[in-house]
């Protein structure tokens, strides 16, 4: 792989992470990361939904008019997303209704979008797939991390394995009620931010 | 790139057809599964609440389909309580019944912010070898704290005595109002009794914990952190309970001295 493509790849990991760096797709990372599980398929549709539409994005992007890229791009996501969460619907119903509308909201996530008009619009399909992944990953990376945290802490258990057995169920772990609402992710995100910051300190933006 | 407006009017169609055709074809194909998977659900939902199928079991569709046998699916009028004998249960649509204008009217004012009811409901017997009810079981709806929640009750054959109760659809708070999911919270409904001497429906759900059904028969354990999502059960499940639910199917079934004779 060349230089190039490896820095595709790996640099939105966490030097150019979507959510930390440039935060974006903010609110899907909030509403799903109270469970792994659900947080884990959300990272592949996102994956999946990415690489795709930057790869038509690419294919198309010395056909499509200037004046009419933009939508050109939503209907190309837009799609991919509506045959993701009918897959979804009929492959993993039981996660498919704890996601219930954000799989439908990915076609509003900023990264997609982002990515199509910043890179994809540029560069040739097999870079654009390349970036896609590592985009995604990098997403998947931050909402995988928040949702071991959330649920960890909130439910006492990893993947839905009960860890920490809980009060309730004759267990000693009384559970953080403020891990399974949404404010928690924001403080996690926050601090997830600050930690990488502190660890690369050229992301630091100055006042 | 700037285009002739013919070219961009011909490429904007063309993107549109394509995904038009890779969108609809995906929904096509995939329906049947879908549908198979929704009615699994119900069936599913059905059969916890009846007791028949653990809360966390994993079962084959094969199984869910055999134990639901014994289950039978009733189409009620339920003003009357008549059974409604030319409407199929199999492809009865509650929630687009209980919406439509033309099947459904406007609820009376009540606590559990039930908006419409459907003229008719399907309701699933279960029934023993000799076709004696040996239970009934109810769906219920009504608000909580953040969401409408959708589930079942189940009666026993006295038509009085709770067997279970599960909420299949909810937006409440996991962790708190999201509790009503919990089998350990659900598996103290049962053998309450959900009417009071004076026939009324009675059961609540109470602040902290209630004594054992023998001796607590009326109320039941509190959610902690969810009293409002507790109160909002207490209501839906006294809703339709009553003479707006299902009071006329149930008086139908026999009055209250009947039922505790047999």
């Amino acid at each position: 792989m060349s230089n190039k493509a490896r820095e595709a790849l790996v640099d939105p990991l966490f030097n150019d992470n979507p959510i930390a760096l440039q935060v974006l797709g903010i609110c899907s990372a909030l509403a799903v990361t109270t469970r792994m599980d659900t947080s884990l398929v959300m990272s592949i549709a996102v994956i999946c939904v990415l690489t795709l539409s930057n790869l038509f994005v690419s294919l198309l992007r010395d056909g499509i008019p200037t004046n009419i890229r933009i939508i050109v791009q939503l209907t190309i996501i837009a799609s991919l997303v509506i045959v993701t969460d009918q897959i979804l619907k009929a492959y993993v119903f039981d996660i498919w209704k704890q996601l219930s509308v954000f799989v439908g909201l990915i076609i509003t996530n900023c990264i997609i979008m982002g990515r199509a008009e910043a890179y994809a619009m540029q560069n040739p399909p097999g870079m654009s797939i390349i970036d896609g992944i590592g985009n995604g990953l990098g997403y998947a990376i931050i909402l995988m991390i928040t949702a071991f945290l959330r649920e960890f802490f909130g439910s006492g258990s990893v993947f839905g394995k009960q860890v920490m057995p809980l009060v309730t169920e004759g267990g000693w772990y009384n559970p953080n009620g403020l891990m399974v609402m949404s404010p928690s992710a924001f403080f996690i995100i926050g601090f997830l931010i600050w930690a990488l910051r502190v660890w690369k300190t050229d992301q630091i933006e100055e006042d | 790139m700037q285009r002739s407006p013919l070219y961009t009017i011909l490429f904007a169609t063309a993107v549109c057809i394509v995904c038009a055709v890779v969108v609809s074809s995906s929904a096509v194909s995939l329906k049947e599964r879908q549908d198979f998977n929704s009615a699994l659900e119900k069936q599913r939902n059905v059969l916890i609440a009846a007791g028949l199928l653990g809360d966390k079991e994993k079962v084959s569709p094969e199984e869910i389909e055999s134990r639901f046998a014994s289950i039978r699916g009733v189409v009620i009028d339920l003003e009357t309580g008549e059974e409604a004998a030319d409407i199929d249960p199999l492809t009865f649509d509650q929630k687009k019944r209980a919406t439509d204008p033309a099947t459904s009217r406007v609820a009376p004012a009540n606590a559990a912010l039930v908006k419409r009811l459907p003229d008719y409901v399907l309701v699933y017997l279960v029934e023993g070898e000799t076709g004696a009810i040996e239970m009934i079981i109810l769906p219920i709806e009504g608000y909580g704290l953040w969401s409408t929640l959708y589930g079942f009750l189940a009666l026993d054959a006295d038509l009085e005595t709770v067997r279970g109760i599960t909420f299949y659809q909810h937006g409440e708070t996991a962790g708190l109002g999201g509790e009503v999911d919990n089998p350990r919270w659900k598996a103290k409904w049962d053998g309450r009794k959900a009417f009071g001497e004076d026939g009324l429906p009675t059961i609540e759900v109470i602040k902290g914990p209630a004594g054992p059904p023998a001796e607590d028969p009326y109320r039941v354990d509190g959610l902690s952190g969810a009293t409002l999502t507790a109160r909002g059960v207490t209501n839906l499940v006294q809703f339709w309970l009553g003479e707006n639910g299902f009071g006329p199917l149930l008086d139908k079934l026999g009055t209250r001295e009947e039922r505790r004779a047999a």
